[in-house]
């Protein structure tokens, strides 16, 4: 029975809540902005992550290299298109 | 009688009120035309409900034409109206919604059409495929777009055209500076499309990457197939910051919320910043298809395989990705610091790179080849001079420091009609008149198609080259007229006249289709041009199922070694083939998605709520419903393929 139990799913489900519950002790405690949006973007991007592996399957078929290939070309736009948003709007107005 | 003042023009004139006449006439003799040749089954059957990719490529190219006309009348008047100082044809206000008009028409209703049309018709056959991977959602998309088309073109007759720029930037977009209407119906009109095209860019990928006939890898694809790839890649990427974008500006202007205005927290230049982030990739998105019809046709017309192709595929994946890198040039002026200005018209100036090893490779395909110079030669040979005025001129325009001379001025207006027009318009006409035979099954004549040519290629130049002056003399863009004393006279004059000469050219071109239509010959076999792609492999006209048997390719112009060194393309014997079954459900969906904007533009939340829940209704509809295609048997298609081999004696 050992191998069919779905011992990786649940342990990410476990590590999923946990990430959550790391992200809610942002409204709960007190603490600065910055610790508090470093905790909240690690906490989201490693979720995302967990996400995207272990429930949506990226990893498991052999298209993994072209799922993968868009989701850091993705990335890489969303990165650009972020930081230099923030450069124009912000940083060098 | 108040709730119906809405729907009155702000600011009428008789023109508009003939205008209307107009599209009363036309839609009441194309209602009785239909009902008197008894063709309303035909047009449910064969068209409205087709899911045929090849169908919807033409329906795609016949509204791409007429927006094309519609289009270039907006460019007419604009001409007309500064041909000559302290001109009184148009006022400020009609000038103003005409020159909109001409971009979103042009940009979003011409061009984006005109190349959909191409690949939808084009791709799967190039691959060897029998349709495009998602049919019913290719049928949505053209839906979604047609509709989205004629929400905005009913603009300037139901309560007001958009009037703000193609680009519609904030806060002349917004509600204190744009009050009819018509900045509503340019983001809904948008929004709509926009997500036909989003659907489309999905459906083109799964295509190429999933249905490629047996042995061809992806590096032996064809040039085109290729360029509609990375093009379909750049369209997932950017068509959703549009679609948000386009959210945050109706949410504006509908529902007072302040993501652009000048007050509350708002930020107008986000506007400008968001837009250009779709914008500049929506530039390659469609220029890189034109790329592709000119790589195919350099090489069948040089009689020469295309060189580099290695080099061709690696600048068009550099390009696709720089395109999203470059989207500050627009607004060099705005206001942001030298740092960023610098970084951009660097990342600006890289794209030349790619851009030229592309220029070079086409010219070194020509190079000792066999050139004919037939109609679609003549517009790819015609594109490379004219294309690098406007590469030129972009580079120019590139220099951040620079910019600030050129910006706003007919300068700009110059160069981005030299680069799209050679870019897309000639491409169009070029892959036009190259695959109709493919099309139709008979060939475009010649001899009108070069007078066409010639006549669009002068008329253009004198029209469009007279504006770098005028641009570095300081005329602005957008200005509805100027004194005598500015001395812009005689240059504007010239440039009317350019503009007569080559809408004249484009009447030509409706001539020969209907001359060509009337006594052009039939008897032209599937391969007219002796071209390379496997398009041309398969009868003309193609029959429904594309391919009787799925080709076999090994190289990267397999049907050109079927024909030159007998390598059996067709190995497989006649199998039944399933295909997909028509439906009626996108053409009612986007009938509904019209209403939806319609309600949205005049804020009628009523209808706007039944329409949303009727959207859903009908995907719910399509979840549960059960369609497994049909089959068209073995006897069948022999019986097809012996009547097409006989008429293709």
């Amino acid at each position: 029975m050992s191998e069919l139990f779905p011992r990786k799913q649940v342990m990410s489900f476990v590590f999923s809540l946990i990430l959550t519950g790391v992200a809610l002790t942002v409204y709960f405690l007190d603490m600065s902005f910055a610790i508090g949006m470093t905790i909240l973007l690690i906490t989201a991007f490693v979720q995302a992550s967990v996400q995207l592996a272990v429930f949506m399957h990226a990893g498991e078929t052999k298209d993994k290299g072209s799922i993968y290939l868009n989701i850091y070309y993705a990335f890489a736009i969303a990165i650009v298109t972020v930081l230099g948003t923030l450069l124009i709007m912000i940083w060098d107005m | 009688m108040n709730y119906f003042d809405r729907f009155a023009i702000p600011n009428p004139s008789p023109a508009i009120y003939a205008a209307m006449v107009a599209i009363g006439l036309t839609v009441i003799a194309i209602v009785v035309g239909l009902t008197y040749f008894k063709k309303w089954g035909y047009i449910w059957r064969e068209w409205l409900t087709t899911v045929d990719h090849k169908r919807i490529g033409i329906m795609y190219l016949v509204s791409a034409l007429l927006m094309l006309f519609r289009g270039g009348v907006d460019a007419l008047m604009m001409r007309a109206q500064t041909a000559i100082p302290d001109n009184a044809l148009l006022d400020a206000q009609h000038y103003n919604e005409v020159f909109t008009t001409h971009g979103v028409v042009m940009i979003i209703f011409m061009a984006m059409p005109f190349i959909y049309a191409l690949m939808n018709f084009v791709v799967p056959l190039q691959i060897g495929a029998r349709d495009v991977a998602f049919p019913r959602l290719n049928a949505l998309s053209f839906w979604l777009f047609f509709m989205g088309a004629m929400l905005l073109n009913i603009s300037f007759v139901v309560g007001g055209s958009p009037d703000a720029g193609w680009t519609s930037y904030f806060p002349l977009a917004g509600n204190d500076f744009s009050q009819s209407v018509g900045t509503n119906y340019y983001m809904l009109s948008i929004q709509i499309a926009g997500i036909g095209t989003l659907i489309s860019g999905i459906n083109f990928i799964t295509t190429i990457l999933k249905m490629r006939a047996p042995g061809m890898k992806l590096m032996k694809m064809p040039m085109f197939t290729w360029t509609a790839f990375i093009t379909n890649a750049i369209v997932v990427f950017a068509f959703p910051v549009l679609t948000v974008t386009l959210l945050m500006g109706t949410m504006d202007r509908l529902f007072g919320a302040n993501f652009f205005t000048t007050t509350n927290g708002g930020m107008d230049m986000l506007w400008a910043n968001l837009f250009w982030i779709w914008g500049h990739p929506e530039v390659y998105i469609l220029i890189l298809p034109a790329f592709g019809i000119y790589s195919e046709i350099i090489s069948t017309f040089s009689r020469r395989n295309l060189y580099g192709y290695k080099s061709m595929v690696a600048s068009i994946v550099i390009i696709s990705f720089l395109s999203f890198l470059v989207w500050t040039h627009h607004f060099f002026t705005m206001g942001q610091g030298p740092l960023t200005n610098s970084i951009f018209a660097i990342t600006t100036m890289a794209i030349a790179v790619p851009t030229g090893i592309k220029i070079f490779n086409w010219l070194f395909t020509m190079w000792k080849g066999k050139i004919k110079f037939t109609v679609p030669m003549l517009y790819a040979v015609g594109f490379i001079p004219i294309f690098t005025i406007g590469g030129v001129t972009g580079v120019m325009l590139g220099m951040a420091s620079a910019d600030y001379q050129y910006h706003n001025t007919m300068f700009l207006v110059a160069h981005f009609h030299y680069t799209i027009i050679p870019g897309v318009v000639f491409a169009m006409l070029a892959g036009l008149t190259y695959w109709w035979p493919k099309m139709f099954g008979f060939k475009l004549s010649e001899r009108i198609g070069k007078w066409a040519f010639w006549f669009i290629a002068i008329g253009f130049n004198v029209t469009f080259f007279p504006m770098f002056f005028t641009g570095l003399n300081g005329q602005a863009r957008r200005m509805y007229t100027y004194s005598e004393a500015s001395g812009f006279g005689p240059l504007n004059l010239l440039s009317f006249g350019g503009a007569l000469v080559l809408a004249a050219g484009f009447a030509l071109i409706v001539y020969n289709v209907y001359y060509s239509t009337r006594y052009a010959s039939r008897n032209i076999g599937s391969d007219p041009w002796d071209a390379r792609t496997l398009e041309w492999a398969t009868h003309s006209p193609v029959p429904s199922y594309n391919f009787a048997t799925s080709p076999k390719v090994d190289s990267i112009e397999a049907f050109w070694d079927h024909k030159k060194n007998d390598y059996p393309l067709f190995k497989g014997e006649v199998e039944e083939i399933h295909m997909p079954n028509n439906s009626g459900i996108p053409f009612i969906m986007s009938c509904i998605f019209f209403v939806w904007g319609f309600s949205f533009v005049f804020s009628m939340w009523i209808p706007a709520i039944i329409t949303t829940i009727a959207i859903f209704v009908l995907m719910a509809y399509r979840s549960f419903e059960k369609d497994d295609g049909h089959h068209i048997s073995v006897k069948e298609i022999e019986e097809t393929e012996n009547k097409l081999r006989g008429g293709n004696k």
